[in-house]
């Protein structure tokens, strides 16, 4: 009896201490955390998406609350005018999941800037090539949001990766999902934005 | 059979040289070893969960209950190993993305826990520090030995800080089977093989 009450004792203190001394080092290195994945996952697409922007990518940001969801905006500023948006959304139906996009928004001219692929786990030398090959998303450069995007088999003008369709698919409905999100929230990001100016 | 502390420390540079002698640990070995920084990177990671394991457990070991020993070495490692997991996330984020799951896999290494149920448990402070040090160190040179050879022959290059260094030069040809997962099998093998053709004392 003796030694069970010891076990527990030792046990629940050794496991209580762990879990104090592991939250301490959570708290603190939370935000790093949070600027590294921002800096490695999101920030090469900010980048090229947003090439040629005067401000700080990645760093200048902003949230928005959609409904339950947070989600995050990057500002690119072109000729002095925070004009435009990059944000992440994920296409339903890539060959491996989700496939996560980096969609960039010209919020002058209601057009895209161009869409990068942020995480994915489509398959190496197929699917994958959303992500390694430029050509691909340099197709979704400057196009008008109006319309829907659309690879060519299903109507559109996105020729999609050789044996890749279900992840091209995804990558267009993820550009999709990103022009309603936009047109949802529009009022709030000018808001935002004009904000930014200052 | 009593050693010197400076035999504790260099055991576990050739005698009980982890992947080699012991013949543990394989998993991390054989994933990681693609290029010599993620076996530096893991080598090290993998030190540091073991120096910390194994001076806890050995200061710790009148206290815990022999019944209950493996539950309690196990919620040790597996502090230090999420503290590696954070600290490599906020200050090597790169790192941390090519290591992946091999990090939190450290928890059921077996060098870890053999460590601490084989030596610290029964051993002093001081010594379980360089015996956990000694076969750190010996696991981290493996590693890197192990990577070095796969890489060389697999890319031709040497990755150092992220700059890689021709060696072989422009024109060779990379031996890429070297840098699958069936290289390191071959890989190990050889290098084992070349350790037992060094006669034992």
């Amino acid at each position: 009896m003796r030694e069970m009450i010891k076990m527990l004792i030792v046990l629940t203190i050794l496991a209580t201490l762990s879990g104090g001394l592991l939250a301490a080092i959570r708290d603190n290195t939370k935000d790093r955390i949070e600027n590294q994945v921002l800096e490695f996952v999101q920030g090469p697409a900010i980048r090229s998406i947003l090439e040629g922007a005067s401000n700080e990518l990645v760093v200048d940001r902003f949230q928005i609350k959609d409904g339950d969801t947070e989600r995050t905006f990057f500002v690119g500023v072109f000729e002095g005018e925070p004009r435009a948006i990059a944000f992440e959304t994920f296409g339903k139906g890539g060959y491996g999941g989700d496939v996560g996009l980096m969609v960039g928004i010209d919020t002058k001219d209601a057009k895209l800037l161009g869409v990068g692929v942020t995480t994915h786990a489509e398959t190496p030398g197929m699917g994958a090539k959303a992500k390694t090959d430029p050509s691909f998303v340099a197709q979704f450069k400057n196009l008008p949001l109006a319309e829907p995007i659309k690879v060519t088999g299903d109507g559109g003008t996105i020729n999609a990766i050789s044996g890749a369709t279900l992840t091209s698919r995804a990558v267009c409905s993820a550009t999709n999902d990103a022009a309603k999100i936009y047109e949802k929230l529009k009022p709030q990001l000018a808001d935002k934005l004009k904000e930014f100016k200052k | 059979m009593a050693r010197s502390i400076v035999q504790e420390f260099s055991k576990g540079l050739w005698d009980e040289i982890p992947p080699f002698r012991l013949v543990l640990g394989l998993c991390p070995v054989l994933a990681v070893t693609k290029s010599v920084e993620n076996g530096i990177g893991m080598g090290l990671a993998t030190t540091f969960v073991l120096v910390c394991s194994n001076v806890l457990v050995s200061s710790l070991r009148k206290v815990i209950p022999a019944k209950v020993r493996i539950a309690c070495y196990i919620v040790i490692i597996a502090t230090f190993v999420t503290v590696v997991e954070l600290v490599m996330q906020a200050f090597a984020y790169p790192l941390f993305l090519k290591l992946g799951i091999f990090i939190p896999l450290i928890v059921v290494n077996c060098i870890v826990l053999g460590r601490s149920e084989a030596f610290a448990s029964k051993n002093g402070i001081f010594r379980s520090l360089l015996d956990g040090l000694g076969i750190g160190v010996g696991f981290t040179l493996s590693l890197s030995a192990l990577a070095a050879v796969r890489e060389l022959l697999g890319t031709g290059d040497l990755t150092i800080w992220e700059k890689p260094i021709q060696v072989f030069g422009p024109s060779y040809q990379p031996f890429s089977f070297m840098i699958e997962a069936p290289g390191a099998f071959v890989a190990l093998g050889l290098m084992l093989c070349l350790m037992n053709l060094v006669p034992k004392k």
